[in-house]
Parts: C-alpha cells; sequence; structure tokens
C-alpha cells in the first residue's frame, strides 16, 4: 500500500476516534503535542490501525510512533 | 460549621419531558407524561414482565460533539449536558478554579458500558475491549467530567445512594459552601440505565410497574391504583454559590437553598421504615438547619415513586414532620423515577415552584390513598405563594436526603 493510502487511512481512523480535524494531520504532526489525542485515544487509534491495514502494533513500537509520519512510516515496513 | 447563605442561581437539566429545563418544566405544568414503550428488542427477547419506561426527549448525541459522545456513557453525556446549560444560565461566572467545586451523584453509573464492553470482551477478545471502559463505567465518571468541563479545582465528588444521589450531591454542596471550602459548587445528579439488566434487576425486586397497556397511566404516586415505579433517565445540575458572592457579580438569584437534612433509616436494605420515622428526621434536619419551623414549609416536592409502601411511608414522613397542611407533588409521575438525577431534577422544580410561585400537579391521581392524609396537588397547578418548600429523596441503603428551600 502506498504511503498517501495509509496516511488517508490514518487520518480516517484519527477523525473517527479522536475528532481531530482531516485538515490538521500532516507527516510531521506530533499525536500527543499537535493533535491532542490521548494515550487512551492511541490505543483505540492503533487496535483501529491493525485491523485496516493488517498489521501488529505491540505497546513498546506504539510508545515509538510520535508523529503522524512514524506511523505511517511503520505500517509501511510492517504490513 | 456556621449556617451559611446559599443560593441557587443556574438551573440545567434533560429529562423525558425535554431537552432543557424550560421545555420540562413546561411539559409538567402541561401535564405532559414522559412514560412510553421501551424502544428496544431486549424486554420482549428477556420476557421481562416490565416494557415501558421514561426515556429522554433529545437524545444526548443530538446535541454533543461526535467525539464527545463516543468518549462518555450515557449518563456522563446527560451529566455534560446539564452542566452545560446550568454553568451558561448562570452567567458562567468568572472565578478562582480553586474556589469552585463539583459534586455529581449517580445511582448505578455506567453499568450500560460494563455491560456491553464484558460482551465484547466474550465474544471479540481483549482487543476490542474500550481502553474508555473505566472511566466510563465508574460512578465518579459524570462528577469527573463536569470537573474537568468546567475546570474546577477546588474539589470534584460523587455521592452515591442509590436514588438519593442526585439530592445527595447537593447537600454535600451545601456543606462545602458552608466549611467555606469554596464559593460556587455545580451540584447535580445523572442517570441512564435503561437497559435490560437493570430492568430485569428491579423487576426482580417487584419494584415497578408493570401497567405496560396505558404508559402513560403507569407511573401514580398516592394513587390507590400504584404498583410500583416508572424507570426514567436524565439529569438535573444547579449552580450554588455563596449568597455574597452571587451579589458582588450581579447574578441572578432562583432562591436559596436554606437548609439540609440527611439521615439513614437503619431498618432494611431497600423497603423504607414503614412508619416514616427515618425520612421523618432528615426533614425535621432540613428544616432546623434553614431556620425554620415546620409551619414555614407550605410545599413538599415528594419522592414518592408510586410503589404501594414507599409512598405511604413517606406520607407519614411528611404528616409527623412538618404536618398536614403542606402542598404536596409528585413530580416522578411524569419524569418517571430517574434514580440517581431525580433528587437532583426535583429539587429543580421545587426551586421553580418557589419562583413562579406554581406548583405542578401530580398525574393520573384519580383515587387518593386514604392513607395519604395529605393536600396532593392533582389536575392541574396550583398557584401558591410560599414561604418555603421542602424536597424529599429516599434510596435503596435507607439514605434519607431532605432539602429546604425559600423563594
Amino acid at each position: 500500500m502506498a504511503n498517501e493510502d495509509i496516511q488517508k487511512g490514518l487520518v480516517d481512523i484519527l477523525v473517527e476516534v479522536a475528532g481531530v480535524e482531516a485538515d490538521d494531520v500532516d507527516l510531521d504532526k506530533s499525536f500527543v503535542d499537535d493533535l491532542d489525542v490521548d494515550s487512551l485515544s492511541m490505543v483505540e487509534v492503533a487496535v483501529q490501525a491493525e485491523d485496516k491495514f493488517g498489521v501488529k502494533i505491540p505497546d513498546d513500537e506504539l510508545a515509538n510512533l510520535k508523529t503522524v509520519g512514524d506511523a505511517v512510516n511503520y505500517i509501511a515496513s510492517n504490513a | 460549621m456556621t449556617s451559611p447563605e446559599v443560593v441557587v442561581t443556574g438551573l440545567g437539566a434533560t429529562t423525558p419531558l425535554g431537552g432543557d429545563v424550560a421545555s420540562t418544566w413546561d411539559a409538567l405544568l402541561a401535564g405532559r407524561s414522559g412514560v412510553g414503550p421501551i424502544n428496544a428488542d431486549w424486554p420482549e427477547r428477556f420476557d421481562l414482565p416490565v416494557r415501558i419506561a421514561a426515556s429522554l426527549a433529545v437524545e444526548p448525541t443530538d446535541v454533543l460533539a461526535r467525539v464527545e459522545a463516543r468518549r462518555w456513557d450515557r449518563c456522563e453525556q446527560v451529566a455534560v449536558v446539564a452542566a452545560r446549560e446550568a454553568w451558561s444560565d448562570a452567567g458562567a461566572p468568572e472565578l478562582d478554579p480553586e474556589r469552585l467545586g463539583v459534586v455529581v451523584g449517580t445511582g448505578i453509573g455506567g453499568a450500560s458500558t460494563l455491560l456491553a464492553q464484558d460482551d465484547l470482551l466474550e465474544t471479540a477478545g481483549l482487543r476490542k475491549v474500550s481502553p474508555l471502559t473505566v472511566p466510563m463505567l465508574m460512578p465518579n465518571g459524570p462528577a469527573a467530567w463536569v470537573g474537568l468541563e468546567l475546570g474546577s479545582k477546588g474539589g470534584v465528588h460523587a455521592p452515591v445512594s442509590a436514588c438519593a444521589s442526585g439530592a445527595e450531591a447537593i447537600a454535600w454542596a451545601y456543606r462545602m459552601l458552608a466549611a467555606g471550602e469554596v464559593d460556587v459548587v455545580v451540584a447535580g445528579g445523572a442517570e441512564a440505565v435503561i437497559t435490560a439488566l437493570p430492568v430485569a434487576g428491579f423487576a426482580q425486586a417487584r419494584t415497578m410497574s408493570t401497567r405496560n397497556d396505558e404508559p402513560e397511566r403507569a407511573s401514580r404516586p398516592f394513587d390507590t391504583g400504584r404498583d410500583g415505579f416508572v424507570l426514567g433517565e436524565g439529569a438535573g445540575m444547579l449552580v450554588l454559590e455563596r449568597a455574597e458572592f452571587a451579589a458582588a457579580r450581579g447574578a441572578k438569584v432562583y432562591g436559596r437553598l436554606a437548609g439540609i437534612g440527611t439521615s439513614a433509616d437503619a431498618h432494611h436494605i431497600t423497603g423504607p421504615e414503614p412508619t416514616g420515622e427515618g425520612a421523618a428526621r432528615a426533614i425535621r434536619k432540613a428544616i432546623r438547619t434553614a431556620g425554620l419551623s415546620p409551619e414555614d414549609v407550605g410545599h413538599v416536592n415528594a419522592h414518592a415513586t408510586s410503589t404501594p409502601v414507599g409512598d405511604v411511608a413517606e406520607a407519614a414522613a411528611i404528616r409527623t414532620a412538618i404536618g398536614e397542611h403542606p402542598v404536596v407533588t409528585a413530580p416522578k409521575s411524569a419524569l418517571g423515577h430517574m434514580l440517581g438525577a431525580a433528587g437532583a431534577v426535583e429539587a429543580i422544580v421545587t426551586v421553580l415552584s418557589l419562583h413562579h410561585e406554581v406548583i405542578p400537579q401530580t398525574l393520573n391521581l384519580e383515587d387518593l390513598d386514604p392513607k395519604v392524609q395529605l393536600d396532593v396537588v392533582a389536575d392541574e397547578p396550583r398557584k401558591a405563594g410560599l414561604t418555603a418548600a421542602v424536597n424529599d429523596s429516599f434510596g435503596f441503603g435507607g439514605h434519607n436526603v431532605a432539602l429546604a428551600f425559600t423563594p
């Protein structure tokens, strides 16, 4: 799957789970500091991303995914 | 503790009669019932003897942002809806967050979340269990979310005393203000458990009306034909503040929370003490802390849930603690029994009765139980200029709360 498609799918999840505005999402945005996604919502985002992209995101990997770009790259290389 | 001057400066509610205070009040005076058939498949699926309830007039999901609604149990949703209205009604007072308290009670809390997430765990496994499960089911959730919403740093509390919880929250707020801890408290109750298991449990305890073919006539406090309560849902919130603080900011004042009284029956886990002595103790305390005499109390907004035993015990309590003179009404005839929200919504009704000098009627009172021996408003609202009114709330566990209000 192309990175653009992964990013688009991730945006849908962030809108659904955390109420993020789609236009606010860029690759360099931090989930916590820029998009105000808290730790509880990050767990939901991860579970939905796992289902959507057929990827496993263990908790210790999730902790390293600080930005949208981190998540897109992780999914692209592990899906 | 000195007797503080506590005034009511804001009201908020969402109920089976309306999505706010004004529509609820208008519907009460118009004699409308909030009771109807339960719009779900589970009453039939489980062959429940109860098929009726007083469901919300306005779905909270229609007035909340989608993500807010997603993160909150229904009882938390209604708490925030009512709190926003109350806060705005009070003029959104500006104050030091450390001088703002929040006290919101619930009887059962996020039982719907607990049950739904347990189903998910059983059927889909751990991954599908929401990380929000615990904050959604915890009974302090409604208080916590209202506290976050308003930025309260003066103390956020959640009394849990079944159907007395909403009233107990108001009593707690009074004590916080009396102790000088804070200047303003948002206090109330929230409940939303019109779901299969709570209804099944109440039905098995034989406490609910089964008048399924006549929903609007099912809740009939003090009537000889009463056969149990009708479950309701909703929330009520009051902004209470120290009178000096309200005066200094030029706040509109609905009335005064003049006194509070609490007691316990020490009798039975669900049944009321039949002579009403436990309830009477709470009423006497409320009148005493208000500096009133029983003769001053011209109106009682009764707890009266439409159960055969409870209504008669409360009537006895009113007669022994106050006398036969107060004009009585029972809002659960229209609103159903909102459990932990009931005391707060009915406190709002009491305040508005004093403020507007009119007492809403008790619906379905066609044949007053001769054991009641009180003047219960039936058929239409009654105009009444009042010196003081008492609002009763009692809960499973033998919890009794009485609130005394003056105009």
